[in-house]
């Protein structure tokens, strides 16, 4: 018997992106630098988060040509992002057969309510989660990727810190709960019983982790990957810094080697600048991506 | 018994919790001296392109090469081992070969060598052996496509059985490091 986008198989497509690292890119040139820099996927957007920020107005799924021409140009597996609660951009990348849709935060939300249906897709779906509850009601509705969303096209690594301590932490205390206690838990999370149930008995999420928003050195991936992240997502902290290719390579290095200081060091040597950066703490309520979704 | 997964980037966790379960001690790969004293080792599923690199950034090849023991290689460790990369077995890998994500697949799969009811193997953006030399056993297929194939100490399978939890496929690996088979 022969089935296919069975959960496993799904999901099993991120578990082989592990320790790698997916990179925003705009156009297929940006996807080859990309993957002979040593990137597992591709994520093809038409801006990337800190031009989004800067220009403001709706930011939308991007051109089927764009995503095309970048499908054709590498052979890693090719990501693209539809609108929170847009069921028609999903169906689109799906047609597209993009190998990963990403419901995500970056892009303006089409629905303040619902998240799309994710179990009606036979292309896996990669979802952002600022703590627990929230990637266990993204699982609930069919994710088969988390990603702690950070706050994208800062540069600015606190709230990727801060949303990877939560999810972890919340895991950890979770486990110290006996299964009278879990009910009452998965209430206060706002979260399936049977995922908050698999959650502490299995000591983890039943999907792969990754960590994504404000990555822009090889420090901040390897502090990523200590903190518990399974594989990192690096936005507008590659090709919106001064040597792309050179820096690509030296973040793909810090995530392999992220527990070995000496090579975390060695792949920071004479980068030139990064990004343009953002504190978050100075951005208001209203540019904070991170707080799109719930 | 001390097995190696390359944990350069891929399904290298999956493999170590598989390896552990059947009671092997297991050490993850990331550098030359990694390979010192290991009985066997694994070359997990990944993304291919970012495994040569990696192979190549931390010069690994040659010493991959000079590996004497049993060497298990799943999905992208099929096409590392193939003839245009680690060139150790003599076999083509099509890469994506069965197609993007959405072809995506698992299927009750028989494997020779593997006594009791087929396999559950789990195919993801897979490749396929699309040709192979004499001295090459090839040991399944799929749709009439070479999927899993032995040579000598060296197996290379398309599909991904640290996924599931049958653990048959690794425990004939185990039994080839052992020496109890051969």
């Amino acid at each position: 018997m022969r089935d296919e986008s069975t959960f496993r198989v799904k999901a099993g497509l991120a578990e082989m992106l592990k320790g790698g690292v997916i990179m925003d890119v705009v156009d297929d040139e940006q996807a080859r630098i990309a993957e002979a820099a040593g990137a597992t996927a591709v994520m093809a957007l038409e801006r990337v988060p800190a031009d989004i920020r800067r220009d403001g107005g709706v930011a939308r799924m991007s051109d089927p040509l764009m995503i095309q021409s970048i499908q054709a140009a590498v052979t890693i597996p090719v990501m693209a992002k539809a609108r929170i609660g847009h069921i028609a951009e999903a169906q689109v990348l799906e047609a597209l057969e993009v190998d990963y849709i990403d419901e995500s935060e970056v892009l303006t939300p089409a629905d303040e309510h619902n998240h799309i249906d994710k179990w009606a897709f036979s292309i896996p779906f990669v979802c952002g989660a600022t703590n627990l509850g929230e990637a266990l009601r993204r699982i609930g509705e069919g994710a088969a990727m988390i990603r702690s969303k950070g706050e994208a096209g800062t540069g600015d690594i606190v709230e990727a810190v801060r949303h990877m301590r939560a999810i972890r932490s919340e895991i950890r205390r979770l486990g110290t709960l006996d299964d009278t206690e879990l009910p009452s838990a998965a209430k206060e999370l706002g979260a399936p019983l049977h995922l908050v149930r698999g959650v502490a008995h299995e000591g983890g999420l039943p999907v792969v982790l990754f960590c994504a928003g404000g990555i822009a050195t090889p420090a901040d991936a390897s502090l990523m990957m200590q903190l518990g992240a399974e594989g990192l997502f690096v936005g507008s902290g590659i090709f919106k810094s001064s040597d792309p290719e050179r820096r690509a390579r030296a973040i793909v290095e810090a995530t392999t080697h992220f527990a070995d200081p000496f090579r975390v060091a060695r792949a920071s040597e004479g980068l030139g600048p990064a990004m343009d950066s953002l504190e978050s703490r100075g951005l208001g309520d209203d540019q904070l991506l991170a707080q799109r979704g719930w | 018994m001390l097995v190696g997964v390359l944990a350069l980037q891929g399904g290298f966790a999956a493999h170590g919790r598989m390896l552990r379960a059947l009671g092997a001690d297991v050490r993850e790969v990331r550098v030359g001296a990694d390979l010192d004293g290991l009985d066997g080792l694994v070359i997990p599923g990944g993304e291919s392109t970012t495994m040569s690199l990696g192979i190549e950034r931390e010069r690994l090849a040659e010493l991959l090469r000079a590996f004497a023991g049993p060497i298990l290689g799943t999905c992208a460790g099929l096409i590392v081992l193939d003839r245009a990369h680690l060139g150790l077995m003599d076999i083509e890998a099509r890469r994506n070969a069965f197609g993007r994500q959405v072809r995506s697949f698992e299927a009750d799969l028989e494997v020779a060598g593997i006594d009791g009811p087929p396999l559950r193997a789990v195919f993801i953006r897979a490749p396929w052996i699309a040709s192979h030399g004499d001295g090459v056993e090839i040991l399944a297929s799929v749709d009439g496509h070479a999927v899993a194939a032995r040579q000598g100490r060296l197996l290379a399978v398309a599909f991904h059985p640290e996924l599931g939890t049958d653990a048959r496929l690794h425990e004939l690996f185990l039994a080839s490091c052992d020496g109890t088979t051969d």
